[in-house]
């Protein structure tokens, strides 16, 4: 779940019981990969570790999302799995194909002692707050690698967390949002004007768990690079309000390499790439899960964007096997090239 | 100045004349090409082709194309479509590629279907949506020949495949009647199939022979080199075999339920509702996926998991072939099933 926390847990106090956040371990990830079917993807088996942690915890509402891949089918094989291991929850299932109200009528259920304009108050700070963290974190993304004194954008930044989780406004809660961008702005930066620009696409699971990529983005930014990213809470939150025009717009940005929309967020990935290289950026990092459809579909489209415009693609694939050592050696080597790239093309210009 | 401007229109009525005529002299000349020299139209045995192959040959035959279908799976194909496709796309798709690969010298185009959505509230594997850009990336200078079926954007089957026929023939009514003609070769083929396997069921079961089910899609459980082989081994070890895409799928949509309510994947509805229908005639079931199929781990492990009192094995077959364990397996398998049989005959 990673920052977003203090943002549903707004939602979840509702119900008058306490969040359990799990936080990822070596167990969670064990305890998933034993439970779990062979060759389903990773963030199944990681869902699944957290969800056995969280209810050996004492959790009794489990949640779960739905999307256009496998994911929308997780809800139930992961509700079979644990019923099987003999836990009592109840499990709370946001579709894809259910809309908002259904959304509340669901929430309602589970917590009858509210209103539904508390719920829908609830679900507005939600919201705002889900888009300042986004908003926030964007910011300290692009600024962290080039601090001046080391940590101070990260005390900040956790403050903020600390800060939102306790608003209860949305005028207050967009308040802080201005603040704190003002404050990261404040910070001591030494950023030179073409610094190398990285953009990261791919899955969104392994996009937004940092501990599932083993803290990549923190390692780009120690190289003194510049990190963008797209897929966030936010991001998803609007494709799903806007549907299908935001799949029209990927794929006007996609072409030539796609005609057809590839499923979740392939179609994505290859129009943020495109764009990226065509806006003049240093390199793209692909991350995915092994086996996840979408994805590999989308590779080879990113195969020929990196053959045609001569852009650096690196990409990862994440399963049970995949080490942090290995994973740093690439991102490593990476760099090292970009910034070759980088200086010999100044070089040529001169 | 005024003089000039006044005979431009002349001019001009004689140039548009002449480029008319030049240009109807072209379209006259190509369409003799056309039909002495017939567009050649590649089809891959592979993925779809299973289902809808009887359609499209009839189809293309009716409207003057020359069709050319590649050959049964063999290991050379396979090992083309591994080197080519992307590492981790699951074995299926990797054999399409195989096939494309052996067409794409010997046609002019190769039909490619984008098959985003058969009905609306289900979804198809996003491998088949992203079929036609992974063949197109793959392979850049190959020409396609697609049609889309949607019915998210109101896009049908017959909608698609008449606009595709009448980009062939230049001629709508021509299309649409070797489109009916085509659906109704392909209705009677499917029937006769289903008819065949009740009666086999049926005969079985008078005979007291052992059944099994496999829980497969068409495209694995006839292709040459994946479910072939292990459907006649079972038949020669004296087992009726019964087929989970020889069903009505209609019932098998609805049977599906039973097993699982949110499941939105068409095919696989139809695989689940087999094994409901089947399940309390058979011995045993065999669940055949292809490695590493994405809807299978999730959908094939849960029916396994809610099918219980039956022996099953999940079979999962890849591109490294070592047909010993699989043979190893199968063998076991098989006297479980004739031990279980026995037992219920005493």
């Amino acid at each position: 779940m990673g920052d977003y926390y203090s943002a549903f847990k707004c939602l979840v106090e509702l119900i008058g019981r306490p969040l359990v956040p799990p936080p990822i371990t070596k167990k969670t990830i064990e305890l998933g990969f034993k439970y779990s079917p062979e060759t389903v993807c990773i963030p199944f088996k990681y869902n699944l570790g957290n969800y056995i942690e969280a209810l050996d915890a004492g959790a009794d509402v489990l949640c779960q999302a739905g999307g256009g891949c496998r994911f929308g089918y997780y809800a139930e094989t992961q509700e079979h799995i644990l019923r099987r291991l003999g836990y009592k929850f109840e499990f709370f299932k946001l579709n894809n194909k259910n809309g908002i109200i259904d959304f509340a009528r669901d929430f309602k259920r589970i917590a009858p002692q509210n209103s539904y304009a508390q719920i829908a108050h609830r679900l507005a700070l939600c919201l705002a707050r889900i888009h300042c963290i986004d908003a926030v974190s964007d910011r300290v993304r692009k600024n962290i690698g080039f601090e001046v004194r080391l940590g101070q954008m990260e005390k900040i930044y956790k403050k903020f967390l600390a800060d939102v989780a306790n608003a209860y406004s949305i005028v207050k809660i967009l308040a802080l949002k201005k603040e704190y961008l003002r404050q990261i702005d404040l910070i001591e930066i030494n950023k030179p004007a073409d610094c190398l620009r990285v953009g990261v696409v791919g899955e969104l699971y392994m996009l937004m768990e940092p501990f599932a990529n083993f803290y990549l983005e923190k390692k780009l930014a120690q190289r003194k690079i510049e990190v963008h990213r797209f897929v966030t809470v936010s991001g998803i939150l609007k494709e799903y309000f806007t549907g299908d025009w935001f799949i029209k717009r990927h794929l006007k940005e996609a072409r030539p390499y796609l005609t057809h929309h590839i499923g979740a967020h392939g179609t994505e990935s290859v129009a943020r790439a495109n764009s990226l290289i065509k806006k003049g950026f240093d390199g793209i990092i692909h991350l995915k899960p092994f086996g996840c459809m979408p994805e590999v579909s989308a590779m080879a489209a990113l195969n020929n964007l990196a053959r045609d415009r001569r852009a650096p693609i690196l990409y990862f694939s994440f399963d049970s096997q995949t080490s942090e050592a290995g994973l740093e050696t690439r991102v490593e080597a990476f760099c090292d090239m970009l910034y070759m790239k980088k200086k010999k093309m100044n070089n040529n210009e001169q | 100045m005024n003089s000039s401007g006044a005979d431009m229109p002349g001019k001009a009525r004689w140039g548009v004349a002449k480029r008319g005529a030049r240009w109807y002299l072209a379209v006259v000349e190509k369409m003799d090409n056309i039909k002495k020299n017939k567009l050649r139209v590649g089809i891959p045995r592979a993925l779809l082709y299973h289902k809808y192959g009887k359609l499209w040959e009839v189809f293309l035959r009716e409207l003057g194309a020359a069709v050319v279908l590649s050959p049964e799976t063999n290991k050379e194909i396979i090992a083309r479509g591994a080197r080519l496709s992307i590492d981790e796309s699951c074995l299926s798709v990797k054999i399409f590629v195989g096939h494309v690969d052996w067409l794409k010298d010997k046609v002019d185009v190769i039909l490619t279907p984008h098959v985003a959505c058969l009905k609306s509230g289900e979804e198809m594997c996003v491998k088949f949506m992203a079929l036609v850009d992974t063949v197109r990336n793959i392979f850049p200078g190959v020409k396609i020949l697609e049609y889309s079926v949607d019915a998210k954007n109101f896009e049908t089957e017959a909608g698609g495949m008449i606009l595709l026929g009448a980009r062939l023939s230049r001629n709508p009514i021509k299309s649409i009647l070797a489109y009916l003609k085509a659906k109704s070769a392909q209705e009677t083929s499917a029937r006769e199939k289903k008819e065949a396997q009740a009666r086999e069921f049926e005969d079985a079961r008078r005979d007291g022979k052992p059944l099994i089910l496999i829980v497969a899609h068409s495209y694995t459980l006839d292709d040459n080199f994946l479910g072939k082989p292990i459907i006649d081994y079972l038949k020669k070890s004296g087992i009726c075999v019964l087929r989970s895409d020889r069903i009505n799928a209609g019932k098998a949509r609805k049977m599906s339920k039973k097993i699982s309510q949110t499941l939105y994947w068409t095919y696989h509805k139809e695989l689940l509702g087999a094994a409901e229908y089947y399940k309390d005639a058979v011995e045993g079931m065999i669940f055949l996926t292809t490695f590493p199929c994405g809807p299978d781990a999730l959908a094939i492990n849960l029916c396994q998991s809610k099918m219980k009192g039956i022996p099953s094995i999940i079979i999962s077959l890849d591109e490294l072939e070592s047909r010993v364990g699989l043979q190893t397996r199968l063998e076991s398998f098989v006297d479980v099933i004739n031990l279980k049989k026995c037992r219920k005959n005493k």
